[in-house]
Protein backbone atom coordinates (compact mmCIF):
# COMPACT_ATOMS: atom_id res chain seq x y z
CA UNK A 1 0.00 0.00 0.00
CA UNK A 2 1.28 3.45 -0.93
CA UNK A 3 1.06 6.17 1.67
CA UNK A 4 1.15 9.95 1.49
CA UNK A 5 4.73 9.90 2.81
CA UNK A 6 7.08 12.26 1.01
CA UNK A 7 9.96 10.00 1.97
CA UNK A 8 8.27 7.05 0.29
CA UNK A 9 7.74 9.12 -2.86
CA UNK A 10 11.35 10.26 -2.94
CA UNK A 11 12.55 6.68 -2.56
CA UNK A 12 10.10 5.44 -5.19
CA UNK A 13 11.51 8.02 -7.56
CA UNK A 14 14.95 6.54 -7.04
CA UNK A 15 16.36 9.71 -5.52
CA UNK A 16 18.98 9.52 -2.76
CA UNK A 17 16.91 10.45 0.31
CA UNK A 18 17.94 12.84 3.06
CA UNK A 19 16.43 12.76 6.51
CA UNK A 20 17.45 14.35 9.76
CA UNK A 21 16.12 14.58 13.25
CA UNK A 22 15.06 17.02 15.93
CA UNK A 23 15.40 16.33 19.61
CA UNK A 24 12.38 17.92 21.34
CA UNK A 25 12.85 20.26 24.33
CA UNK A 26 12.70 19.44 28.02
CA UNK A 27 9.87 21.88 28.39
CA UNK A 28 6.60 22.97 26.84
CA UNK A 29 8.01 25.58 24.45
CA UNK A 30 6.91 24.82 20.86
CA UNK A 31 9.31 27.45 19.51
CA UNK A 32 12.28 25.16 20.19
CA UNK A 33 10.89 22.74 17.59
CA UNK A 34 10.03 25.62 15.25
CA UNK A 35 13.58 27.00 15.46
CA UNK A 36 15.07 23.57 14.71
CA UNK A 37 12.51 23.14 11.94
CA UNK A 38 13.61 26.39 10.29
CA UNK A 39 17.17 25.07 10.12
CA UNK A 40 16.01 21.95 8.30
CA UNK A 41 13.48 23.54 5.96
CA UNK A 42 14.22 22.68 2.35
CA UNK A 43 17.22 20.61 3.42
CA UNK A 44 15.60 17.24 4.18
CA UNK A 45 12.84 15.08 2.74
CA UNK A 46 11.55 14.13 6.17
CA UNK A 47 12.51 14.82 9.76
CA UNK A 48 12.40 12.43 12.69
CA UNK A 49 11.29 13.51 16.12
CA UNK A 50 12.95 11.38 18.74
CA UNK A 51 10.87 9.70 21.44
CA UNK A 52 12.46 10.49 24.81
CA UNK A 53 15.87 9.48 23.46
CA UNK A 54 18.32 8.07 26.00
CA UNK A 55 15.25 7.70 28.26
CA UNK A 56 15.28 11.38 29.17
CA UNK A 57 11.85 12.99 29.43
CA UNK A 58 11.18 15.46 26.63
CA UNK A 59 8.18 16.83 24.78
CA UNK A 60 6.37 13.93 23.12
CA UNK A 61 7.34 12.88 19.62
CA UNK A 62 3.68 12.95 18.59
CA UNK A 63 3.13 16.59 19.66
CA UNK A 64 6.47 17.71 18.25
CA UNK A 65 5.66 16.03 14.92
CA UNK A 66 2.49 18.08 14.68
CA UNK A 67 4.47 21.29 15.20
CA UNK A 68 6.77 20.30 12.32
CA UNK A 69 3.75 19.32 10.25
CA UNK A 70 2.32 22.82 10.66
CA UNK A 71 5.57 24.10 9.14
CA UNK A 72 5.10 21.95 6.05
CA UNK A 73 7.36 19.06 7.04
CA UNK A 74 6.61 15.38 6.57
CA UNK A 75 7.61 14.28 10.08
CA UNK A 76 8.70 10.78 11.09
CA UNK A 77 7.11 9.78 14.38
CA UNK A 78 9.54 7.77 16.46
CA UNK A 79 7.92 5.36 18.88
CA UNK A 80 9.63 3.20 21.49
CA UNK A 81 8.06 0.16 23.11
CA UNK A 82 9.75 0.94 26.43
CA UNK A 83 7.02 3.30 27.62
CA UNK A 84 3.80 2.01 26.08
CA UNK A 85 1.83 -1.19 26.05
CA UNK A 86 -0.10 -2.43 23.01
CA UNK A 87 -3.20 -0.48 24.02
CA UNK A 88 -1.36 2.86 24.13
CA UNK A 89 0.68 2.03 21.01
CA UNK A 90 -2.32 1.20 18.82
CA UNK A 91 -4.16 4.22 20.15
CA UNK A 92 -1.23 6.54 19.32
CA UNK A 93 -0.88 4.99 15.86
CA UNK A 94 -4.51 5.81 15.08
CA UNK A 95 -4.13 9.32 16.48
CA UNK A 96 -0.97 9.99 14.52
CA UNK A 97 -2.46 8.79 11.25
CA UNK A 98 -5.65 10.79 11.87
CA UNK A 99 -3.63 13.98 12.25
CA UNK A 100 -1.67 13.47 9.05
CA UNK A 101 1.52 11.81 10.23
CA UNK A 102 2.69 9.56 7.40
CA UNK A 103 5.84 7.92 8.75
CA UNK A 104 6.66 5.95 11.83
CA UNK A 105 9.96 4.61 13.13
CA UNK A 106 9.56 1.49 15.30
CA UNK A 107 12.08 1.16 18.12
CA UNK A 108 12.52 -0.71 21.37
CA UNK A 109 14.18 2.35 22.97
CA UNK A 110 17.15 2.85 25.25
CA UNK A 111 16.78 1.21 28.64
CA UNK A 112 15.62 3.63 31.32
CA UNK A 113 18.80 2.95 33.28
CA UNK A 114 20.50 5.62 31.11
CA UNK A 115 17.91 8.28 31.53
CA UNK A 116 16.74 10.85 34.01
CA UNK A 117 14.19 8.50 35.62
CA UNK A 118 16.12 5.28 36.25
CA UNK A 119 13.55 4.41 38.95
CA UNK A 120 10.84 3.96 36.29
CA UNK A 121 9.16 0.68 35.38
CA UNK A 122 9.60 -0.24 31.74
CA UNK A 123 6.85 -1.79 29.67
CA UNK A 124 8.19 -3.88 26.77
CA UNK A 125 4.81 -5.48 26.20
CA UNK A 126 6.05 -5.85 22.61
CA UNK A 127 9.47 -5.44 21.01
CA UNK A 128 10.52 -3.31 18.02
CA UNK A 129 9.94 -6.10 15.49
CA UNK A 130 6.50 -6.79 16.94
CA UNK A 131 5.82 -3.05 16.69
CA UNK A 132 6.54 -3.23 12.95
CA UNK A 133 4.13 -6.20 12.74
CA UNK A 134 1.53 -4.20 14.65
CA UNK A 135 1.62 -1.18 12.33
CA UNK A 136 1.58 -3.41 9.27
CA UNK A 137 -1.36 -5.41 10.55
CA UNK A 138 -3.35 -2.28 11.36
CA UNK A 139 -2.53 -0.72 7.99
CA UNK A 140 -2.73 -3.69 5.61
CA UNK A 141 -5.27 -5.95 7.29
CA UNK A 142 -7.26 -3.19 8.99
CA UNK A 143 -7.09 -5.14 12.23
CA UNK A 144 -5.95 -4.58 15.78
CA UNK A 145 -3.56 -7.05 17.41
CA UNK A 146 -6.57 -8.92 18.82
CA UNK A 147 -7.81 -9.48 15.22
CA UNK A 148 -10.78 -7.18 15.63
CA UNK A 149 -11.41 -4.90 12.68
CA UNK A 150 -10.67 -1.21 12.93
CA UNK A 151 -12.72 1.38 11.08
CA UNK A 152 -10.13 3.29 9.03
CA UNK A 153 -6.63 1.84 8.63
CA UNK A 154 -3.69 4.14 9.47
CA UNK A 155 -1.65 4.76 6.32
CA UNK A 156 1.89 4.85 7.64
CA UNK A 157 5.22 4.34 5.90
CA UNK A 158 6.98 1.94 8.24
CA UNK A 159 10.56 2.42 9.37
CA UNK A 160 12.93 0.96 11.91
CA UNK A 161 16.51 1.26 13.04
CA UNK A 162 19.44 -1.08 12.50
CA UNK A 163 22.75 -1.08 14.29
CA UNK A 164 25.43 -2.80 12.20
CA UNK A 165 27.96 -2.09 14.96
CA UNK A 166 26.35 -4.00 17.79
CA UNK A 167 27.27 -7.56 18.69
CA UNK A 168 27.08 -10.30 17.73
CA UNK A 169 28.01 -8.87 14.33
CA UNK A 170 27.20 -12.03 12.38
CA UNK A 171 23.48 -11.85 13.22
CA UNK A 172 23.02 -8.16 12.39
CA UNK A 173 22.02 -8.75 8.77
CA UNK A 174 19.76 -11.61 9.88
CA UNK A 175 18.11 -9.31 12.37
CA UNK A 176 17.46 -6.87 9.53
CA UNK A 177 15.95 -9.77 7.59
CA UNK A 178 13.54 -10.31 10.49
CA UNK A 179 12.52 -6.66 10.36
CA UNK A 180 11.99 -6.96 6.61
CA UNK A 181 9.88 -10.08 7.11
CA UNK A 182 7.88 -8.16 9.71
CA UNK A 183 7.11 -5.49 7.11
CA UNK A 184 9.58 -2.65 7.53
CA UNK A 185 9.98 -0.39 4.48
CA UNK A 186 12.84 1.93 5.42
CA UNK A 187 15.77 1.68 7.78
CA UNK A 188 17.79 4.42 9.41
CA UNK A 189 21.04 3.00 10.74
CA UNK A 190 23.02 3.82 13.84
CA UNK A 191 25.66 6.56 13.32
CA UNK A 192 28.31 5.23 10.95
CA UNK A 193 31.89 6.10 11.82
CA UNK A 194 33.44 2.75 10.97
CA UNK A 195 32.72 2.70 7.25
CA UNK A 196 34.60 -0.54 6.63
CA UNK A 197 32.45 -2.43 9.09
CA UNK A 198 29.34 -0.82 7.66
CA UNK A 199 30.41 -1.83 4.14
CA UNK A 200 30.83 -5.40 5.35
CA UNK A 201 27.31 -5.37 6.81
CA UNK A 202 25.93 -3.88 3.58
CA UNK A 203 27.61 -6.64 1.59
CA UNK A 204 25.76 -9.22 3.68
CA UNK A 205 22.52 -7.26 3.28
CA UNK A 206 22.97 -7.13 -0.50
CA UNK A 207 23.93 -10.82 -0.66
CA UNK A 208 20.66 -11.62 1.09
CA UNK A 209 18.77 -9.37 -1.34
CA UNK A 210 17.39 -7.30 1.52
CA UNK A 211 18.35 -3.99 -0.13
CA UNK A 212 15.67 -4.63 -2.73
CA UNK A 213 12.98 -5.06 -0.11
CA UNK A 214 13.84 -2.20 2.24
CA UNK A 215 15.34 1.26 1.68
CA UNK A 216 18.45 1.66 3.79
CA UNK A 217 19.41 5.16 4.91
CA UNK A 218 22.89 5.33 6.40
CA UNK A 219 23.09 7.28 9.64
CA UNK A 220 25.81 9.91 10.00
CA UNK A 221 26.71 12.26 12.83
CA UNK A 222 29.19 15.13 12.63
CA UNK A 223 31.64 15.16 15.53
CA UNK A 224 32.10 18.58 17.12
CA UNK A 225 35.33 17.81 18.92
CA UNK A 226 37.77 15.15 20.09
CA UNK A 227 35.81 15.09 23.37
CA UNK A 228 32.56 14.25 21.62
CA UNK A 229 34.30 11.51 19.62
CA UNK A 230 35.66 9.95 22.80
CA UNK A 231 32.28 10.24 24.50
CA UNK A 232 30.54 8.51 21.58
CA UNK A 233 33.21 5.82 21.48
CA UNK A 234 33.26 5.03 25.17
CA UNK A 235 29.93 5.93 26.65
CA UNK A 236 27.21 5.54 24.04
CA UNK A 237 25.95 1.94 23.76
CA UNK A 238 26.36 0.30 20.39
CA UNK A 239 28.65 2.97 18.91
CA UNK A 240 31.83 2.17 16.96
CA UNK A 241 34.16 5.17 16.57
CA UNK A 242 37.53 4.08 15.14
CA UNK A 243 40.67 5.57 16.69
CA UNK A 244 41.66 6.87 13.26
CA UNK A 245 38.72 9.32 13.33
CA UNK A 246 39.67 10.61 16.77
CA UNK A 247 43.31 10.90 15.70
CA UNK A 248 42.26 12.88 12.63
CA UNK A 249 40.35 15.36 14.83
CA UNK A 250 43.29 15.56 17.21
CA UNK A 251 45.49 16.45 14.26
CA UNK A 252 43.85 19.86 13.77
CA UNK A 253 43.73 22.88 16.07
CA UNK A 254 40.97 22.84 18.64
CA UNK A 255 38.93 25.61 17.00
CA UNK A 256 39.06 23.81 13.67
CA UNK A 257 37.95 20.43 15.02
CA UNK A 258 34.25 21.03 14.36
CA UNK A 259 34.98 21.97 10.74
CA UNK A 260 37.05 18.80 10.43
CA UNK A 261 34.15 16.83 11.94
CA UNK A 262 31.84 18.19 9.27
CA UNK A 263 34.38 17.34 6.58
CA UNK A 264 34.56 13.75 7.86
CA UNK A 265 30.76 13.59 7.84
CA UNK A 266 30.56 14.81 4.23
CA UNK A 267 33.21 12.30 3.14
CA UNK A 268 31.25 9.54 4.85
CA UNK A 269 28.10 10.50 2.95
CA UNK A 270 30.04 10.46 -0.32
CA UNK A 271 31.30 6.97 0.42
CA UNK A 272 27.82 5.81 1.46
CA UNK A 273 26.37 7.09 -1.83
CA UNK A 274 28.69 4.79 -3.70
CA UNK A 275 27.73 1.69 -1.75
CA UNK A 276 25.31 -0.70 -3.37
CA UNK A 277 22.00 -0.78 -1.54
CA UNK A 278 22.32 2.52 0.32
CA UNK A 279 19.30 4.61 -0.70
CA UNK A 280 19.77 7.68 1.43
CA UNK A 281 21.32 9.29 4.42
CA UNK A 282 20.02 10.14 7.87
CA UNK A 283 21.93 13.10 9.30
CA UNK A 284 21.86 13.14 13.08
CA UNK A 285 23.46 16.43 14.08
CA UNK A 286 22.97 16.14 17.80
CA UNK A 287 21.99 19.59 19.16
CA UNK A 288 23.77 20.96 16.07
CA UNK A 289 20.86 21.15 13.64
CA UNK A 290 22.24 24.37 12.14
CA UNK A 291 24.96 22.30 10.45
CA UNK A 292 22.66 19.91 8.58
CA UNK A 293 22.30 22.30 5.66
CA UNK A 294 26.05 22.77 5.37
CA UNK A 295 26.57 19.00 5.41
CA UNK A 296 23.83 18.33 2.84
CA UNK A 297 25.18 21.10 0.64
CA UNK A 298 28.75 19.90 0.99
CA UNK A 299 27.68 16.39 0.02
CA UNK A 300 25.90 17.71 -3.08
CA UNK A 301 22.46 16.71 -1.83
CA UNK A 302 20.77 20.09 -2.36
CA UNK A 303 18.38 21.18 -3.64
CA UNK A 304 16.03 18.37 -2.66
CA UNK A 305 13.90 16.97 -5.47
CA UNK A 306 10.24 17.97 -5.65
CA UNK A 307 7.60 15.26 -5.35
CA UNK B 1 14.50 -21.11 44.57
CA UNK B 2 13.24 -17.79 45.79
CA UNK B 3 16.24 -15.59 46.52
CA UNK B 4 16.01 -12.85 49.11
CA UNK B 5 18.35 -10.58 51.02
CA UNK B 6 18.23 -8.96 54.42
CA UNK B 7 16.82 -5.48 54.75
CA UNK B 8 19.25 -2.97 56.28
CA UNK B 9 19.10 -3.34 60.06
CA UNK B 10 18.17 0.34 60.48
CA UNK B 11 15.04 -0.29 58.42
CA UNK B 12 14.13 -3.32 60.55
CA UNK B 13 14.77 -1.39 63.78
CA UNK B 14 12.49 1.43 62.58
CA UNK B 15 9.80 -1.15 61.75
CA UNK B 16 9.86 -2.68 65.23
CA UNK B 17 10.48 0.58 67.06
CA UNK B 18 7.13 0.66 68.84
CA UNK B 19 7.25 -2.96 70.00
CA UNK B 20 9.05 -4.52 72.95
CA UNK B 21 7.94 -8.12 72.50
CA UNK B 22 8.10 -9.76 69.05
CA UNK B 23 8.41 -13.11 67.32
CA UNK B 24 11.25 -13.41 64.80
CA UNK B 25 10.29 -16.15 62.37
CA UNK B 26 12.63 -17.80 59.88
CA UNK B 27 11.92 -20.45 57.26
CA UNK B 28 13.85 -23.62 56.44
CA UNK B 29 13.19 -23.53 52.69
CA UNK B 30 14.56 -21.21 49.96
CA UNK B 31 15.61 -18.34 52.23
CA UNK B 32 17.62 -20.77 54.37
CA UNK B 33 19.43 -22.04 51.27
CA UNK B 34 20.26 -18.50 50.16
CA UNK B 35 21.42 -17.65 53.68
CA UNK B 36 18.92 -14.87 54.27
CA UNK B 37 16.23 -16.29 56.53
CA UNK B 38 17.13 -19.70 57.95
CA UNK B 39 17.76 -20.74 61.54
CA UNK B 40 21.24 -19.22 61.59
CA UNK B 41 20.04 -15.88 60.26
CA UNK B 42 17.27 -15.83 62.86
CA UNK B 43 19.87 -16.15 65.61
CA UNK B 44 22.14 -13.49 64.10
CA UNK B 45 19.36 -10.99 63.50
CA UNK B 46 17.79 -11.54 66.94
CA UNK B 47 21.12 -10.95 68.58
CA UNK B 48 21.80 -7.80 66.53
CA UNK B 49 18.34 -6.38 67.26
CA UNK B 50 18.66 -7.09 71.00
CA UNK B 51 22.05 -5.41 71.15
CA UNK B 52 20.85 -2.36 69.22
CA UNK B 53 17.80 -1.94 71.42
CA UNK B 54 19.82 -2.47 74.59
CA UNK B 55 22.25 0.22 73.48
CA UNK B 56 19.28 2.50 72.82
CA UNK B 57 18.11 1.84 76.38
CA UNK B 58 14.91 0.07 75.29
CA UNK B 59 15.34 -3.66 75.57
CA UNK B 60 13.24 -5.96 73.40
CA UNK B 61 12.09 -9.53 73.98
CA UNK B 62 12.45 -11.65 70.87
CA UNK B 63 11.11 -15.17 70.53
CA UNK B 64 13.09 -17.01 67.87
CA UNK B 65 11.38 -19.61 65.71
CA UNK B 66 12.25 -21.21 62.38
CA UNK B 67 9.39 -22.94 60.61
CA UNK B 68 9.70 -25.82 58.17
CA UNK B 69 7.91 -23.63 55.61
CA UNK B 70 6.14 -20.30 55.95
CA UNK B 71 4.21 -20.88 52.72
CA UNK B 72 2.25 -23.78 54.17
CA UNK B 73 -0.78 -23.27 56.49
CA UNK B 74 0.12 -26.36 58.52
CA UNK B 75 3.49 -24.97 59.63
CA UNK B 76 2.33 -21.37 59.94
CA UNK B 77 -0.24 -22.62 62.46
CA UNK B 78 2.66 -24.03 64.47
CA UNK B 79 3.09 -20.77 66.42
CA UNK B 80 -0.64 -20.44 67.22
CA UNK B 81 -0.08 -21.46 70.85
CA UNK B 82 2.04 -18.43 71.77
CA UNK B 83 1.57 -15.90 68.92
CA UNK B 84 -1.04 -13.98 70.92
CA UNK B 85 1.53 -13.18 73.60
CA UNK B 86 3.53 -11.00 71.17
CA UNK B 87 2.96 -7.59 69.60
CA UNK B 88 4.32 -8.35 66.14
CA UNK B 89 5.77 -11.09 63.94
CA UNK B 90 8.95 -10.16 62.13
CA UNK B 91 9.25 -12.71 59.32
CA UNK B 92 12.48 -13.37 57.50
CA UNK B 93 10.85 -15.70 55.02
CA UNK B 94 10.10 -14.52 51.48
CA UNK B 95 7.13 -12.24 50.81
CA UNK B 96 4.87 -15.28 50.69
CA UNK B 97 5.78 -16.19 54.27
CA UNK B 98 5.15 -12.67 55.57
CA UNK B 99 1.72 -12.67 53.94
CA UNK B 100 0.85 -16.13 55.27
CA UNK B 101 1.63 -14.86 58.75
CA UNK B 102 -0.62 -11.85 58.15
CA UNK B 103 -3.42 -14.04 56.83
CA UNK B 104 -3.25 -16.48 59.73
CA UNK B 105 -2.76 -14.04 62.63
CA UNK B 106 -5.28 -11.37 61.83
CA UNK B 107 -4.69 -9.07 64.79
CA UNK B 108 -0.89 -9.27 64.91
CA UNK B 109 1.19 -7.11 62.54
CA UNK B 110 3.42 -9.14 60.17
CA UNK B 111 6.63 -7.32 59.22
CA UNK B 112 9.10 -8.16 56.42
CA UNK B 113 12.73 -8.56 57.49
CA UNK B 114 13.90 -9.41 53.97
CA UNK B 115 13.58 -8.02 50.49
CA UNK B 116 12.39 -10.88 48.29
CA UNK B 117 14.38 -10.47 45.11
CA UNK B 118 13.92 -13.11 42.44
CA UNK B 119 13.65 -16.72 41.38
CA UNK B 120 17.10 -17.97 40.64
CA UNK B 121 19.96 -20.17 41.67
CA UNK B 122 23.44 -19.99 43.10
CA UNK B 123 26.45 -19.43 40.84
CA UNK B 124 29.07 -19.91 43.53
CA UNK B 125 29.30 -19.54 47.29
CA UNK B 126 27.58 -16.27 48.16
CA UNK B 127 26.44 -15.41 44.63
CA UNK B 128 22.91 -15.87 43.31
CA UNK B 129 21.49 -14.98 39.92
CA UNK B 130 18.00 -14.56 38.50
CA UNK B 131 16.66 -17.11 36.01
CA UNK B 132 12.85 -17.00 35.91
CA UNK B 133 10.14 -14.37 36.07
CA UNK B 134 7.24 -16.79 36.40
CA UNK B 135 5.55 -15.45 33.25
CA UNK B 136 3.28 -18.49 33.14
CA UNK B 137 4.00 -19.47 29.54
CA UNK B 138 7.44 -20.98 29.16
CA UNK B 139 9.33 -20.52 25.87
CA UNK B 140 12.64 -22.11 26.88
CA UNK B 141 12.27 -24.85 24.24
CA UNK B 142 12.43 -22.12 21.57
CA UNK B 143 15.34 -20.15 22.99
CA UNK B 144 17.94 -22.78 23.72
CA UNK B 145 16.98 -23.12 27.37
CA UNK B 146 17.86 -19.49 28.16
CA UNK B 147 15.02 -17.17 29.09
CA UNK B 148 14.75 -13.99 26.99
CA UNK B 149 12.19 -12.51 29.35
CA UNK B 150 14.51 -12.75 32.32
CA UNK B 151 17.94 -12.53 30.76
CA UNK B 152 17.29 -9.71 28.27
CA UNK B 153 16.95 -6.42 30.14
CA UNK B 154 14.19 -5.40 27.74
CA UNK B 155 12.60 -8.88 27.56
CA UNK B 156 12.95 -8.76 23.78
CA UNK B 157 11.73 -11.82 21.94
CA UNK B 158 13.21 -11.30 18.48
CA UNK B 159 16.92 -10.98 19.07
CA UNK B 160 19.38 -8.58 20.65
CA UNK B 161 18.88 -4.82 20.59
CA UNK B 162 21.52 -2.43 19.31
CA UNK B 163 23.08 -2.15 22.74
CA UNK B 164 24.69 -5.59 22.90
CA UNK B 165 28.47 -5.20 23.00
CA UNK B 166 31.04 -7.96 23.38
CA UNK B 167 28.49 -10.23 24.99
CA UNK B 168 27.41 -7.65 27.55
CA UNK B 169 24.18 -5.76 28.04
CA UNK B 170 23.96 -2.01 27.50
CA UNK B 171 22.41 -1.65 30.95
CA UNK B 172 25.50 -2.76 32.82
CA UNK B 173 28.77 -4.36 31.67
CA UNK B 174 28.34 -6.82 34.56
CA UNK B 175 25.17 -8.18 32.94
CA UNK B 176 25.55 -10.70 30.14
CA UNK B 177 23.51 -10.03 27.00
CA UNK B 178 20.73 -12.62 27.19
CA UNK B 179 20.46 -12.79 23.43
CA UNK B 180 24.17 -13.37 22.98
CA UNK B 181 23.76 -16.34 25.33
CA UNK B 182 20.72 -17.58 23.41
CA UNK B 183 22.49 -17.27 20.05
CA UNK B 184 25.61 -19.07 21.29
CA UNK B 185 23.50 -21.82 22.77
CA UNK B 186 21.30 -22.23 19.65
CA UNK B 187 24.47 -22.52 17.59
CA UNK B 188 25.88 -25.16 19.92
CA UNK B 189 22.62 -27.09 19.53
CA UNK B 190 22.61 -26.67 15.75
CA UNK B 191 19.27 -24.88 15.99
CA UNK B 192 20.34 -21.33 15.20
CA UNK B 193 19.33 -21.19 11.54
CA UNK B 194 15.90 -22.64 12.22
CA UNK B 195 15.07 -20.69 15.36
CA UNK B 196 16.58 -17.24 15.02
CA UNK B 197 15.00 -16.22 11.72
CA UNK B 198 11.53 -17.15 12.86
CA UNK B 199 9.45 -14.15 13.92
CA UNK B 200 8.27 -14.34 17.49
CA UNK B 201 4.70 -13.04 17.48
CA UNK B 202 3.24 -10.61 20.00
CA UNK B 203 2.95 -12.47 23.28
CA UNK B 204 -0.01 -13.16 25.52
CA UNK B 205 1.02 -11.76 28.91
CA UNK B 206 -2.25 -12.67 30.60
CA UNK B 207 -0.55 -15.74 32.10
CA UNK B 208 1.94 -13.39 33.74
CA UNK B 209 1.32 -11.02 36.65
CA UNK B 210 -0.57 -8.85 34.17
CA UNK B 211 -3.56 -11.19 34.35
CA UNK B 212 -4.05 -10.46 38.04
CA UNK B 213 -3.16 -12.65 41.01
CA UNK B 214 -2.57 -16.16 39.79
CA UNK B 215 -3.87 -19.38 41.23
CA UNK B 216 -3.44 -23.03 40.26
CA UNK B 217 -6.14 -25.54 41.13
CA UNK B 218 -5.32 -29.22 40.73
CA UNK B 219 -8.59 -31.08 40.92
CA UNK B 220 -6.72 -34.40 41.03
CA UNK B 221 -5.03 -33.38 44.26
CA UNK B 222 -7.89 -31.56 45.97
CA UNK B 223 -9.63 -33.37 48.78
Amino acid sequence: MKTESRLEKILDKGAFAVTSECGPPRGADPDVIREKGKLLKGVVDAANITDCQTSVVRMSSFASCLILKEMGFDPILQMVTRDRNRIAIQSDILGAAALGINNMLCLSGDHQRFGDHPQAKNVYDIDSIQLIMTVKKMRDEGKFLNDEELTKPPKLFIGAAANPFADPFEIRALRLAKKVAAGVQFIQTQCIFNLDRFAEWMRQVVDMGLHERVAILGGVTPLKSVGMGKYMKNLVPGMDVPDAIIERLKGVEKEKQSAEGIKICIESIQRLREMEGVRGVHIMAIEWEEKVKEIAEGAGLLPRPKV
Amino acid sequence: MIVAEAKPIEEVLAMIDRYDKIILAGCKECVAVCAAGGEKEVQLLASALRTARKTAGREIEIREVTLERQCDPEYVEGIRGFAGDYQAILSIACGVGVQYMAEHYKTIPALPGLNTSFMGGSLEQGVWSERCQGCGSCVLHLTGGICPITRCSKSLLNGPCGGSAQGKCEVDPEIECGWQLIIDRLKALGEFEARFVELFPVRDWSTSRDGGQRKIVREDLKQ
